[in-house]
C-alpha cells in the first residue's frame, strides 16, 4: 500500500558564485499517508525549509535536486519544475514562513484566495466567489471578510488567510514552513488547533516544520529531527521524547524548558558544521556528548532502531544501541 | 584551548566589508566600473603630467592658424597655431580641478543638508526639505547663466555657482540614509548608552553612508564637469584659464567652422563627454553595488536542476 | 532587605498620542490615545530576576522603554537607586545610564556592522570617560568578554558581527553592557531570535549574573516557558496593566487570574503525553486604544460575571507576595 507522500533519498545542492557547492539537503527520506501529521524539526540552517521547497519545486535557479518524490506512487520531481507545476497546489500546497505578512496589501483577501482557484484551472467565477466563503469559514474567519484588506485583519486572521489560500484547490497535502512563530502564544493555539482538525476532517496529510519541539509534541504524531541537511533521528513523537536514540534529539529536548519542570536547561555547545565542505564521518561529532572514536570516521546510517513490530524509529547514530532518555 | 561559548566563529563568506574592500571589489568584478574608472585614470594621468606627455607648451605657436593634421600634430592647431593635442592636456587641467571643487562643494553643503535633516527630521526636516525642493526646481543652468554674469567671470566663481545649485540630490540621497541608519537598533543602542548625536553621527552614521557619498561625489564630478564646460562655452568663465569648454568657445569665436578647422571644435567635446561617461560608469557601478540586491531567483525562467539518480552531476 | 529596591516603579502610565488627521480636527472628534502602558507598579531588586510576561500590545515593551527613559512616562514614578529618574533630563540621565543597560532582542542589528567586537566593547567606556589607559581599557575589556562567555576573547575581539554566529553577538551585546558594570539589565525577548541550542547558554549567563554580581535583571519575554524557569518573579501584564505577579513557581503553578490560566493552558509542553486542553480565548487582544469597561479581560474571560462590566479590580492577595487583580480573588474562591 503506497503512501500518500513518498520522499525518497532527496538531495539538494546550491551552486555559490565562485565557491563550489553548498549541500543543503543530504538524502532525505519520509512519508506520510492521509491524516497524518508529520513535524520536521531542526534549528536555522539544517535544510528543513529547502527540503519542503524542493517537493513544492521552489528552488531557486542555482540549486540542483536529486531523488525521488512520488504523490500516489507517482514520481514528480523526475522532470524537475515542469513535471511538479501540475501538481503544485492541486495536491500539495505550502503555507511559506512569514505568510501572513505576505499578503498582497492592495487586494482584498477574497480576490487572494480565489487567485490561485483560478490559476489552476479548479474554479473560476461564482463557483470561485462561493468556494472562497467556504473555505474562510472553513479556517474561522466570517465569509463576508473576504472584502476586506488585509490590513484590516490582525496577524492571527491574516495566518488563517494564508492557510485559506492554500487549501484553495483542495490539496492532499499541506507543508507548513513555521506558521505560528511570530504569533502571540494563545493565537498560536488557535492556528495549531486549525490545523489539528483541518487534518482530521480533511484527511490531510501534515508536514510542520519549526525550530519548536513543544510545538511539534502537541500538534504531530511523528516527527523528523534534521541536523546538518540529514535525518538524525525520525519516529513516533512520543519515543522521541521519552527514549531518543540520536544524542541531538535528546540534547534538542534537554535544550527546550519546559513549563513546569524543574531540571537544568542545557545548551549544546559549538556550531553546525559548514555544508559547502564534504564531512567525514558523524556531523554532530563536534557537539556530541557522548562521542566515540569511529564517530570521526564512519558515517552513521540511518537505521531502524525500534524494538517492536510498531511504527519505524529510525536513528543515525553509532551508539544506536544503547537507549537514553531525556 | 578549551571554548566556553560556541566555538565554531563562522568565517567570512561574503565578500569583505570596509570601503576599500567594496570599492576594490567592485572594481575588480563589475566591468562597467573597471572602465569608468581606467577612463578616468587616464585623464588624471594626462592633466597632472601635461607638461611632461604634452607634445608642446599651451601658449606656444608652432604652426600657422588652424593647421590641418599632420604627423607632428596629431590634432592641428588652433586659431593661435597651438598644437591641440598640448591644449587638451593642459584643458584637462581647469576641466577636471572646476568639477572636483564644485563637486566637492556640492556634496559637503548637500552631506550636511541631508545629514541634518535625516537626523533630527520633524520641523527642521521639513523646512530644509522645502529649501531643497525649491533649488531642485530651479533650471540650474540658467541660474548658473545668470550669477556668472553678474558676478564676473572668475573660477571660484564658476566652482561656486555651480557647487551651490548641484547639491540638491546628495541632500536627498544622504536625508533617506540617515534617516534608515537612524532607525537601527544598534544606534538606538547608542543612545541608550548616553552617547551624543554628535558622536552617534560622525560614528555610527557616517561611516554607513560613507559609500553612497562616495558614488554621489563620482557623479556630481561629471555633471559639474559639463556644467563648467558649458558655462566656459557661453564665455562666463576665467577667459585666460584653458579648458575644454574655453578651448570650444575659443574655436567658435575665431571661425574654425568657416575655416573647416573641425579639429578645434570636436575634439574637447569628445574628452568632455568621455570623461563624464567614465565618472558615469563608475559612481553607477558602485551606486548599484551598494543597493540591496532583491531577491529575484523566483523571476527568472530558468528552473533547478535535477540530477540523475546515479549521482552524477548533469 | 532593609536598602531601597534596586528598581521601583509605581502607578506608570504611558500614553501615546494618536494624531487626529484633518478632518477629525475639524470635526472636533476626541483625541484618541494609545494607554500602552496604564498605571504599572513594579520593582526589581538586587540579585533578582523579574519576568514580564504577556502578549503582544500588553505594554511589557513600552514599560521597559519607559524605564529606560527611551520614551517619556506621562504619569507616575520611576525610582532607580533611590533616585526619582522620572522627569530627568538627557544631561542628568547621562550618568545613570552607566548603571541601567538594556539587551535587545535582534543580535543581528544590535551591533554596528562596522565596529569590531573590541571597538564595540570599548565604546560604551568611553562615551562615559572610563577609557583610561590603554592597559586599564584592555583589561576592562577581557573582563568583559569573560564574563560574556565569550572566551578565549582572543579568538573574537577583532572579528566583526557578521563573522558570528547568532548567540555570539548576543553575547558582544552583553559584554558591551558589562563593561561598564551595571546594576540593572533590561533583558528584552534576549534569546526568541537565536537557535534554541544556544538560548540556555545566555540565559544562564544571565542568571549567573544576577545571581553573582549586585545586579537585577528586568527580563520581558512572550514566552512563559523561559520565565518559569529563569525567573525569581513573574509578572503578566495584559492591556497596559498587571493582571498577576508572585514568584515564578507560585504563578505557573497556582495561578490566579483567569488570564494567567489561561496562558498557561496553551503553552505547548515538550512531553506529548503531557498535553492539557488548552483553553483557548476567543478572538485576539483588544486594541489598546479602545479599553473594555471595567475589567479589562471581561469581554474574553471564561468565569466572567455581571459585575466584571462595571468593577475595575486592583491587585488582591493570592497568596504570600502572590497578587491577582481579579474579583475573584481574596473571596476565598481558588479553583
Amino acid at each position: 500500500m503506497t503512501a500518500l507522500l513518498e520522499v525518497e533519498d532527496l538531495h539538494v545542492w546550491f551552486e555559490l558564485p565562485h565557491r563550489g557547492e553548498l549541500h543543503a539537503v543530504q538524502g532525505v527520506s519520509f512519508s506520510l499517508d492521509p491524516g497524518e501529521r508529520m513535524g520536521l524539526v531542526g534549528e536555522s540552517g539544517c535544510g528543513k525549509t529547502t527540503s519542503i521547497l524542493a517537493l513544492m519545486g521552489l528552488l531557486p535557479p542555482n540549486a540542483s535536486v536529486q531523488g525521488r518524490v512520488r504523490i500516489d506512487g507517482v514520481d514528480i520531481m523526475a522532470g524537475g519544475e515542469e513535471s511538479i507545476r501540475p501538481h503544485r497546489w492541486r495536491e500539495v500546497a505550502m503555507v511559506f514562513q512569514g505568510a501572513m505578512n505576505a499578503l498582497n496589501p492592495v487586494q482584498r483577501v477574497g480576490t487572494q484566495i480565489i487567485e490561485p482557484m483560478e490559476l489552476h484551472g479548479f474554479a473560476s467565477g461564482d463557483a470561485a466567489v462561493r468556494r472562497t466563503g467556504e473555505l474562510l469559514e472553513l479556517v474561522g474567519i466570517p465569509a463576508a471578510a473576504a472584502d476586506r484588506y488585509p490590513h484590516e485583519f490582525s496577524g492571527g486572521m491574516r495566518q488563517r488567510a494564508a492557510i485559506a489560500m492554500a487549501l484553495a484547490c483542495e490539496p492532499k497535502i499541506l507543508l507548513a514552513d513555521e506558521p505560528t512563530t511570530a504569533l502571540d502564544v494563545m493565537v498560536q493555539a488557535q492556528i495549531l488547533e486549525l490545523l489539528k482538525s483541518l487534518s482530521a476532517e480533511l484527511g490531510l496529510a501534515l508536514v510542520l516544520v519549526t525550530h519548536d519541539l513543544p510545538v511539534v509534541a502537541q500538534v504531530c504524531q511523528r516527527a523528523a529531527v534534521m541536523y546538518a541537511g540529514r535525518i538524525a533521528e525520525a519516529g513516533p513523537i512520543d519515543v522521541l521524547f521519552h527514549e531518543p536514540r540520536h544524542p541531538y534529539t535528546r540534547l534538542l529536548f534537554a535544550a527546550t524548558p519546559d513549563l513546569y519542570g524543574d531540571q537544568q536547561v542545557v545548551s549544546i555547545p559549538g556550531a553546525p558544521p559548514r555544508l559547502d565542505q564534504e564531512m567525514v564521518g558523524c556531523p554532530f561529532r563536534d557537539r556530541c556528548d557522548v562521542v566515540m572514536d569511529v564517530c570521526a570516521t564512519v558515517d552513521p546510517a540511518l537505521v531502524d532502531v525500534g524494538v517492536d513490530a510498531g511504527p519505524s524509529h529510525l536513528a543515525a547514530c553509532h551508539r544506536n544501541d544503547v537507549v537514553s532518555s531525556v | 584551548m578549551k571554548i566556553t561559548a560556541e566555538p565554531g566563529v563562522v568565517p567570512d563568506l561574503d565578500r569583505p566589508r570596509g570601503r576599500g574592500g567594496l570599492l576594490w571589489d567592485t572594481i575588480r568584478r563589475q566591468k562597467a566600473a573597471s572602465v569608468g574608472a581606467a577612463i578616468i585614470f587616464t585623464f588624471l594621468i594626462l592633466a597632472v603630467f601635461a607638461p611632461l606627455l604634452a607634445p608642446s607648451g599651451p601658449r606656444t605657436q608652432v604652426g600657422p592658424v588652424y593647421g590641418p593634421l599632420s604627423a607632428q600634430h596629431w590634432l592641428g592647431l588652433d586659431d593661435g597655431g597651438i598644437d591641440m593635442v598640448s591644449l587638451l592636456f593642459y584643458g584637462a587641467r581647469i576641466s577636471m580641478i572646476v568639477g572636483a571643487a564644485a563637486a566637492l562643494v556640492a556634496t559637503v553643503i548637500g552631506g550636511l543638508i541631508g545629514i541634518t535633516a535625516g537626523y533630527v527630521g520633524g520641523r527642521v526636516d521639513g523646512f530644509l526639505m522645502r529649501v531643497t525642493d525649491y533649488f531642485l526646481v530651479i533650471p540650474d543652468l540658467v541660474l548658473m547663466i545668470v550669477i556668472a554674469a553678474i558676478w564676473g567671470p572668475a573660477l571660484t566663481h564658476i566652482i561656486l555657482v555651480i557647487g551651490l545649485l548641484l547639491w540638491t540630490s546628495t541632500a536627498r540621497i544622504v536625508r533617506a540614509q540617515v534617516m534608515s541608519v537612524r532607525e537601527r537598533v544598534y544606534v538606538k543602542r547608542a543612545r541608550s548608552l548616553g552617547c551624543s548625536h554628535l558622536r552617534i553621527v560622525f560614528r555610527h552614521v557616517l561611516p554607513q553612508i560613507a559609500p553612497l557619498l562616495i558614488a554621489n561625489v563620482v557623479l556630481t564630478v561629471a555633471v559639474a564637469i559639463f556644467d563648467e564646460t558649458a558655462l566656459a562655452f557661453l564665455g562666463l568663465s576665467d577667459p585666460t584659464a584653458i579648458s575644454w569648454g574655453t578651448i570650444i568657445e575659443h574655436g567658435f569665436l575665431r571661425q574654425a567652422v568657416s575655416y573647416g578647422a573641425w579639429w578645434a571644435i570636436v575634439p574637447p567635446g569628445i574628452c568632455v563627454a568621455l570623461l563624464i561617461m567614465g565618472c558615469y560608469l563608475f559612481g553607477q557601478a558602485i551606486e548599484d553595488a551598494l543597493n540591496p540586491r532583491l531577491k529575484v531567483a523566483h523571476l527568472s525562467i530558468k528552473g533547478f536542476k535535477v540530477r540523475p539518480a546515479d549521482g552524477g552531476k548533469p | 532587605m532593609n536598602e531601597p529596591p534596586l528598581l521601583q516603579v509605581r502607578d506608570l502610565v504611558t500614553t501615546f498620542p494618536l494624531r487626529r488627521g484633518f478632518t477629525g480636527a475639524i470635526l472636533r472628534q476626541p483625541r484618541e490615545a494609545v494607554h500602552a502602558v496604564d498605571g504599572v507598579s513594579l520593582s526589581v531588586a538586587k540579585g533578582e530576576m523579574v519576568a514580564l510576561v504577556g502578549e503582544s500590545g500588553c505594554g511589557k515593551t513600552t514599560t521597559a522603554q519607559t524605564i529606560m527613559r527611551q520614551v517619556d512616562a506621562t504619569s507616575g514614578s520611576v525610582v532607580f537607586e533611590g533616585r526619582d529618574i522620572t522627569a530627568l533630563d538627557a544631561g542628568e540621565m547621562r550618568p545613570l545610564r552607566r548603571r541601567m543597560q538594556m539587551i535587545y532582542q535582534d543580535p543581528y542589528e544590535s551591533l554596528d556592522p562596522r565596529f569590531r567586537v573590541r571597538d564595540a566593547v570599548i565604546e560604551p567606556l568611553v562615551v562615559h570617560g572610563l577609557a583610561g589607559s590603554k592597559k586599564e581599557r584592555e583589561t576592562k575589556l577581557i573582563d568583559a568578554m569573560s564574563r560574556a562567555g565569550l572566551t578565549p576573547p582572543e579568538l573574537y575581539l577583532d572579528r566583526y558581527p557578521h563573522e558570528l554566529s547568532g548567540g555570539q553577538r548576543q553575547r558582544v551585546a552583553i559584554a558591551a553592557s558589562l563593561v561598564l558594570e551595571p546594576n540593572l539589565l533590561v533583558a528584552d525577548e534576549p534569546v526568541s531570535m537565536l537557535d534554541v541550542s544556544v538560548r540556555a547558554g545566555v540565559l544562564t549567563l544571565l542568571d549567573g549574573l544576577r545571581s553573582r554580581g549586585d545586579m537585577g535583571i528586568l527580563m520581558i519575554t512572550h514566552d512563559l516557558s523561559t520565565a518559569a524557569h529563569f525567573a525569581d518573579r513573574i509578572i503578566v501584564m495584559y492591556l497596559g496593566r498587571i493582571v498577576e505577579e508572585g514568584p515564578a513557581r507560585q504563578v505557573v503553578r497556582n495561578p490566579q487570574h483567569p488570564y494567567t490560566r489561561a496562558l498557561l493552558s496553551v503553552v505547548p509542553r515538550r512531553d506529548p503525553r503531557e498535553q492539557v486542553t488548552p483553553q483557548i480565548l476567543v478572538g485576539e487582544t483588544p486594541n489598546p486604544v479602545n479599553i473594555p469597561s471595567g475589567c479589562r479581560f471581561q469581554p474574553r474571560c471564561p468565569v466572567a460575571e455581571d459585575r466584571c462590566r462595571t468593577i475595575d479590580p486592583a491587585l488582591a492577595d493570592a497568596g504570600p507576595d502572590h497578587r491577582a487583580a481579579c474579583v475573584l480573588v481574596g473571596e476565598g474562591a481558588t479553583r
